[in-house]
């Protein structure tokens, strides 16, 4: 009895020993599973052939990918080296000490200059204009719309469009026209619909969609460095901005009361609408005929500006960090040093990555490479995000509590929706001790 | 007492001649059951009793402060947490009485002498032996608006089983009733066939009525293995969590167990989830209590 449980003890010691030598030349990034995540896998495999360190990007769906993160942080885990986390995350993990800080190597390589400022100010930065930075910018993200270019191009519905609105059928330039337009083709008797907007409440989806009209409309949800909501996230603007969603959600397939990214690109495959709100990242499935049937006739338009000609878009992507509990941070450290490199972003681009680099945006070989991507370059440089604080989920959920009824249902009015939300978000941030 | 009931070994078996006695082979059998309950139940159950009095959390270095019963208090003052519990008590109501009227129903149509009797009660069971996660997706295309079956079927147009608040509930439950009235079904054809076959000779002699042979005869004799039946669905369906979590995310189908997830692994509020837990807890083990002594009361009979 005693010599086997010697053997077995000894055999496990052994696959301790053998397992920590072979990860000294490994690198595990942990990602959520989409195409960008693919994309950068194969960056990666450039990298193992450069230097000789195998790098794999592991996966988890959308939906239990902030668990399982976390999840693994709080267990201090040191089964990912490095995470590409959502922007909002990042009080949180910094705060905990999940995170690497990355401020020295910020500093070193300028990446304030070499990273469009949206990027750095929302992905890296923690506090708000601290100078701290957790993570470098990787993939670049905001909301954009794709459309119908043979709906909107078709003479007849040109014609009765300007008989109807007396402006001519085009991609919409402001929230009135999107508005009008979404109306216009809203034909439930055909089984057309006019627009395809996030309504899935369970995790930042109806958030973000909100977010797009709230931020056009010139207004905020809250001040994020006094913490003070009241009369912000309850603003005349914030309400109109929340009244316009609820009647975009009129105009809506029928059953979209769970839409996210998936639903969304569908809306354009299955030709059930006119206009759809989605990720800049979704967008290549939409140009790729194998994945949209329609993709010759897909246009795309950046985020349309508010009444006051303010025009933001709910931003999206993930910053690159090393986790702290990693046992490989200077090697970490070596394939953030490549991962900077302009040649590292530019080939990034090409392999469909949204980079975060300014050099490559402005470049005017990204710009026309895609049919999206001159919007995308627009678009990242006026975007805004949600809170960051470590609270964030609690502040995520009692937004969806108190908006999704009103937006899906009718129940209430914006008003009494958004009042009732500051009341929540100041009793969370007493709770916090921020205010 | 357990030594005198046991069987004594074989003194030709292969674990005799190694010098074990049984008592050391219950031990062997009993012993890593008992550790494993306790390093993975008992101790999980007790440890988190305590953190449901902290503030702690678990995405954060910050030590647990004790905070007495403000986690409690909170929790039911909060309207929400209410509105949570209505909606799974609804829930339950309507998902087990579905279950039961169906389960027990098929059951009586089973039990009598038809061809294919064994093929006809496997295939019922099927919808049981799927994974909740597999029921949800399949069922969530089955209700879809445009394309799905159930409202081409009906002939209801575009329906929005899902997405409508009021219906969406009733929706998680008829999935719930599909999937789990043959539990209910096997369960009570158990006891069906247990009912001695002269009751119903003397009650056809006396010339009783259906109506009079089913409430006074079927019913009460098939009543204890129905409770069970009843016990182990109203204890799942209050631990609903798949089913409504993946078919929609409509407010009004937020069960308990939804909004405890939410709480524990995206909030990370690890105390204050504790605490809910531990009143989800309560609350089911009061539920059963009634139940079983119900359930004696009706074995007493």
């Amino acid at each position: 009895m005693r010599k086997s449980v010697a053997g077995l003890l000894a055999g496990i010691s052994f696959m301790f020993a053998s397992g920590t030598s072979a990860q000294s030349q490994e690198l595990t990034i942990f990602w959520a599973e989409w195409d960008p995540a693919n994309y950068l896998q194969e960056l990666v495999n450039e990298y193992e052939a450069e230097t000789g360190v195998k790098v794999t990007v592991e996966t988890t769906p959308w939906a239990d990918f902030q668990t399982k993160a976390f999840t693994e942080f709080n267990a201090k885990g040191s089964a990912y080296d490095m995470v590409v986390g959502d922007s909002q995350w990042i009080g949180a993990a910094s705060e905990a000490g999940h995170y690497v800080d990355l401020t020295e190597f910020f500093n070193k390589h300028k990446l304030n200059e070499v990273m469009a400022p949206a990027t750095v100010k929302y992905y890296s930065e923690y506090p708000a204009n601290s100078g701290k930075y957790w993570s470098i910018p990787a993939e670049g993200d905001a909301v954009g719309w794709s459309y119908r270019k043979d709906w909107f191009e078709d003479p007849k519905e040109m014609e009765a469009f300007k008989a109807k609105y007396g402006y001519d059928l085009a991609p919409p330039k402001d929230w009135k026209q999107l508005r009008d337009i979404a109306e216009f083709f809203h034909r439930p008797d055909q089984k057309r619909y006019g627009i395809a907007i996030y309504t899935d409440n369970s995790y930042d989806g109806l958030v973000m969609g909100v977010e797009n009209a709230i931020f056009s409309f010139g207004g905020e949800l809250g001040d994020y460095s006094t913490y003070k909501v009241d009369g912000i996230i309850n603003s005349e603007q914030n309400v109109k901005a929340l009244e316009t969603y609820r009647e975009l959600y009129g105009f809506t397939p029928p059953g979209w009361a769970k839409a996210f990214f998936v639903e969304n690109n569908q809306a354009i495959t299955e030709n059930l609408a006119a206009m759809s709100m989605n990720y800049f990242a979704f967008f290549p499935a939409l140009v790729n005929e194998a994945s949209n049937p329609n993709a010759k006739v897909t246009g795309f338009f950046a985020n349309p500006a508010g009444p006051n000609g303010d025009q933001y878009a709910a931003l999206g992507g993930q910053g690159i960090s090393i986790v702290s509990y990693s046992e490989n941070k200077e090697e970490a450290m070596k394939f953030l040093e490549w991962f900077i490199k302009d040649e590292t972003q530019k080939r990034w681009a090409e392999l469909g990555g949204y980079t975060a680099s300014a050099k490559v945006l402005e470049s005017e070989e990204f710009q026309n490479a895609t049919p999206y991507n001159k919007a995308f370059y627009e678009t990242m440089f006026k975007v805004k995000d949600f809170w960051a604080t470590p609270e964030y989920a609690e502040l995520l959920i009692q937004m969806n509590q108190r908006i999704y009824p009103y937006v899906t249902a009718g129940q209430g009015t914006a008003k009494e929706a958004l009042d009732a939300l500051a009341k929540d978000w100041n009793a969370t941030f007493k709770k916090y001790g921020r205010q | 007492m357990a030594t005198v009931v046991m069987t004594s070994l074989d003194s030709k078996s292969r674990a005799a001649s190694r010098g074990m006695s049984d008592i050391k082979i219950r031990n062997l059998f009993i012993i890593p059951t008992i550790l494993f309950l306790i390093v993975f139940n008992i101790f999980p159950l007790i440890y988190s009793l305590g953190y449901s009095f902290t503030d702690f959390r678990a995405s954060t270095n910050a030590p647990a402060a004790f905070v007495g019963l403000q986690n409690y208090r909170e929790l039911l003052n909060d309207p929400f947490i209410w509105a949570n519990f209505a909606i799974t008590a609804k829930y339950v109501i309507v998902s087990v009485t579905g279950q039961v009227v169906v389960g027990f129903g098929t059951a009586m149509l089973l039990n009598r002498e038809i061809p294919f009797k064994g093929l006809i009660t496997t295939l019922l069971l099927l919808p049981m032996m799927l994974s909740m996660a597999v029921v949800g997706l399949f069922w969530k295309l089955l209700y879809d608006p445009s394309f799905g079956i159930i409202n081409y079927a009906l002939g209801l147009g575009s329906f929005e089983w899902l997405a409508n608040p009021d219906m969406a509930l009733y929706a998680v439950a008829i999935t719930d009733i599909w999937m789990w009235s043959p539990f209910v079904m096997l369960l009570s054809l158990a006891g069906l066939s247990a009912v001695p076959r002269h009751l119903y000779e003397a009650a056809a002699i006396d010339r009783a009525g259906p109506f009079y042979t089913f409430f006074r005869i079927t019913l009460p004799l098939v009543a204890p293995i129905l409770m069970i039946a009843i016990i182990f669905r109203t204890m799942e369906a209050f631990k609903t969590f798949d089913l409504a979590y993946i078919l929609t995310s409509q407010p009004t189908t937020e069960v308990i167990s939804i909004r405890l997830y939410k709480m524990a692994f995206q909030e990370w509020q690890t105390g204050r989830s504790c605490a809910l837990a531990y009143i989800v807890l309560i609350m089911v083990l009061a539920i059963t209590n009634i139940y079983v002594k119900y359930l004696n009361r009706v074995k007493e009979r």
